[in-house]
């Protein structure tokens, strides 16, 4: 016991540590003075104190979680220490940075930033408010752990929902602006925080809204949600539909715009994730399909000089989607021998190729190298041209549906199952009687042919194209939001690119610092929860089969 | 008795190793055949020649009248040999009854556009498929454990599980390597009287690998002896079990000749 509660004190001095690394880091790289100008709530706190107290807060929650049966006491005294370190690093900064010239190698270390973090007082003061503060954060984060389950899921649901709304609220701002007028904007809103009032109703509601829905899932039948029979399925779907129908309307014409990307990349997404999730077959190269796509949609229809048949979207779309998924199969079949990180390397060539072909002064009488090809016409339909984000953003949704559809009836038949098979172990799965070659060639045909899809509605999405809308980290991108949102699990396909695409567009007024945040998402997410938002089933087991106990025969 | 596996003269080499050497078999239709030999003797190298996993340098195999020595895996699977593996491989991170559904694979008839349609022909194969499975996982005595994850089964559950995969593609020929090793004796005895249930009760030959004696002998209708990839003995379990030359590859020559000493006093 002594020894464990010294192993315990151990790793609350290394956590203190290390959320004093982040806050210092944070502050020195300038992101606290960006996001000290931004207020979460008006005039009370902002983003750059959150990116202070938040790092000891989450570190004592979990440090917590995991030593809980210590009793109360030890638990807050280690959280105040992780608090007090953390605290007392970035005073340490601060001091440092005015008894030698830090800033001359340290640019970031100006004048406003020493302000924000002492609050405009003498170094002293200032200490020790950031060692109170960020103690009664860490201890404030520890102790939610000792509340009850309910409730202390429904006080972090409601924490990270106030902390969205003010996260994104210039965007919701404008938004309720626009339906309900500057004055109603105005009671919720300043025009880039929340106000108080209304961020403590949003708190409030919010954790009463999970309060009850987890009393609510704790007390129905868990076998009660399969019984429902098809039409009640079809019903539950309907509140889903609605949404959909109207959400370019709520969304206005920028967010839609956003909307649209976040849907082209998840159409891709839907088509690696046959290949690499389901089917094991590591593709680096998948931009290509994407580009096969755009450039036969580009050809066919173009009204500019590099058009050779002028046909209309809708009579272009299918060759589109024909070509590509016959390009996966000429990609196929040389690799049909090749696994793992072999596959993956020829995979990248065979992307890199067909972008530098697109350049090619070889290939420039028909595809323009680098100028590209212009005036790629709008699909249009009944005689309506879809010109706005708004209309577009229908051609996209029914894209993205089909490719779900699709994939979702693959994976729970036959097919998915070969797929699977393939993946765990190719020789065995040959042995039982499956055909490599033809189900390799499937699911490399149907990733292609919805990454097609999405390139023939890129394009006239864009009105032209050129060959660097191509590069390699488009394939990175997908592969990284298939694996965020959790590998073969077409829901977290869907999570992973409002994460990855959306949010990085939503995020614009921090400038570079939202990669910066892109990456430590993915390193946090792969080392904390590798297994993606939401995993399949099967990946899940994967990762976890050693949890759980062998079952007895 | 009719043969049903024929294999002439094949032979096997990795680089300057032979694995197999002008190896002639000759496997009776509904008997049980073993192979035996020390480590290294070729064994499972025989076995994927046989299905193909390795092409043959040279030879034959015939197998229910068909010429299946430069065929690929899965063709021969579809012909009618199944097979388990030393180091049991199953799809682990699905279900038991989803492995053996993998294995009903090559007689399954809907296309992709089935799947994607849901059409009838879809559901009933499914339906069929499931129930099938189902029979099978009850018959190698998995029943009730087809949604346990397969990796969680006991060791002796996942040799069950393995086989009942093996035996839902509807083989006429299953080759066993080593069923019953890493068994205590009770596993041992219970898989032994299984293996002749899938003789006697399914009509299916059975070759198999297999390191323990006592069930080598208790239930082979005929042995064939490799050594060094050529077999140096064949025969019933009598006669292989007096072979010098048998008793000389596993003991060593000098064992052989006090053995025969032993013997003529």
């Amino acid at each position: 016991m002594d020894n464990l509660t010294s192993s315990g004190w151990r790793q609350a001095l290394l956590q203190g540590f290390v959320a004093g690394l982040i806050t210092v880091s944070a502050s020195t790289i300038g992101m606290v003075e960006l996001f000290g100008t931004r207020y979460f709530l008006a005039g009370l706190f902002t983003m750059g104190q959150l990116l202070l107290f938040a790092p000891p807060a989450v570190l004592a929650f979990s440090l917590a979680g995991k030593i809980k049966s210590q009793g109360i006491s030890i638990v807050t005294v280690k959280a105040a220490a992780i608090g007090a370190i953390s605290g007392a690093m970035l005073a340490l900064l601060v001091w440092a940075n005015q008894t030698f010239p830090l800033r001359t190698v340290l640019i970031n270390l100006s004048p406003k930033l020493m302000g924000l973090l002492t609050f405009d007082r003498s170094l002293a003061e200032g200490a020790l408010i950031l060692i109170g503060v960020s103690v009664a954060t860490a201890v404030f984060g520890a102790l939610l752990q000792f509340v009850p389950r309910l409730y202390r899921q429904a006080l972090l649901s409601a924490i990270i929902t106030t902390l969205g709304v003010g996260l994104l609220a210039p965007l919701l701002f404008e938004r309720i602006r626009n339906f309900f007028g500057q004055s109603v904007a105005q009671l919720v809103f300043t025009s880039s925080a929340l106000q108080v009032v209304p961020a403590i109703i949003i708190f409030a509601a919010s954790a009463a809204l999970f309060y009850f829905r987890g009393k609510a899932a704790l007390n129905s039948k868990p076998k009660a949600e399969q019984k429902l029979n098809p039409r009640q399925k079809m019903l539950r779907q309907i509140p889903l539909a609605i949404f959909l129908l109207i959400l370019p309307m709520l969304l206005g014409s920028y967010l839609t715009e956003i909307t649209n990307n976040v849907g082209i990349f998840l159409l891709m997404g839907l088509g690696l994730n046959i290949v690499v999730g389901l089917a094991g077959l590591l593709d680096l190269g998948y931009v290509a399909f994407f580009a096969i796509g755009a450039y036969t949609m580009a050809v066919l229809t173009s009204t500019g000089p590099l058009g050779v048949a002028q046909m209309s979207f809708w009579a272009a779309l299918p060759i589109c989607v024909a070509v590509s998924a016959l390009a996966g199969v000429l990609l196929g079949t040389p690799v049909l021998r090749m696994r793992g990180d072999y596959l993956a390397i020829v995979t990248l060539g065979f992307g890199e190729i067909i972008r530098i072909l697109a350049l090619s002064d070889l290939l420039k009488p028909f595809i323009g190298g680098a100028q590209g090809i212009l005036q790629i016409p709008k699909p249009s339909i009944a005689g309506i041209t879809l010109i706005s984000p708004e209309q577009l953003y229908y051609v996209i949704l029914g894209g993205a549906l089909l490719a779900a559809f699709i994939s979702n009836r693959l994976r729970e038949s036959r097919v998915g199952r070969t797929w699977i098979a393939m993946r765990e172990d190719e020789d065995v799965a040959e042995a039982m009687g499956i055909n490599l070659v033809r189900t390799k060639l499937l699911a490399f045909a149907i990733g292609a042919g919805f990454s097609g899809l999405a390139g023939a509605i890129f394009s006239p999405k864009l009105t032209s194209i050129f060959p660097h809308s191509f590069n390699l980290l488009i394939s990175i991108n997908i592969l990284s939001l298939i694996i965020v949102g959790g590998l073969g699990s077409i829901p977290g396909t869907i999570v992973g690119a409002l994460v990855l695409v959306g949010l990085p567009e939503l995020l614009r007024e921090f400038a570079e610092f939202r990669w910066l945040m892109y990456g430590l998402l993915l390193v946090v997410m792969m080392l904390n929860r590798p297994e993606g938002f939401i995993p399949s089933d099967v990946i899940r087991r994967e990762l976890h089969s050693g949890d759980e106990h062998r079952a007895e025969v | 008795m009719p043969i049903i596996l024929k294999a002439t003269d094949i032979k096997k080499t990795f680089g300057g190793l032979v694995a197999v050497n002008g190896l002639s078999i000759e496997i009776p239709r509904n008997s049980i055949s073993a192979v035996i030999g020390p480590n290294g003797a070729g064994k499972t190298t025989f076995f994927n020649c046989i299905t193909g996993f390795y092409k043959v340098d040279s030879g034959e195999v015939l197998f229910d009248g068909e010429y299946i020595q430069n065929r690929r895996t899965d063709q021969i699977s579809r012909i009618g040999i199944s097979r388990t593996y030393q180091n049991i491989r199953l799809f682990n991170s699905t279900t038991a009854i989803e492995n053996v559904l993998v294995g009903l694979e090559p007689r399954l008839e809907t296309s992709v556009l089935d799947s994607v349609l849901r059409t009838r022909r879809f559901h009933e194969e499914e339906k069929s498929s499931v129930e099938e499975a189902r029979g099978l996982l009850e018959f190698v005595g998995l029943k009730g454990l087809g949604d346990q994850l397969s990796s969680n089964l006991s060791y002796g559950a996942q040799r069950r599980l393995e086989i009942a995969r093996a035996l839902a593609s509807k083989p006429k020929l299953l080759l066993l390597d080593e069923p019953t090793a890493g068994m205590n004796p009770n596993e041992t005895a219970e898989m032994t009287r299984f293996i002749l249930d899938l003789r006697d009760k399914l009509g299916i030959t059975i070759l198999l690998i297999e390191h323990d004696m006592r069930v080598v002998m208790g239930i082979s209708d005929q042995i064939t002896v490799l050594d060094y990839g050529s077999k140096i003995a064949e025969g019933g379990p009598k006669d292989i079990q007096n072979d010098v030359r048998v008793i000389e590859a596993y003991l060593g020559r000098g064992a052989a000749s006090g053995l025969k000493d032993a013997k003529a006093n």
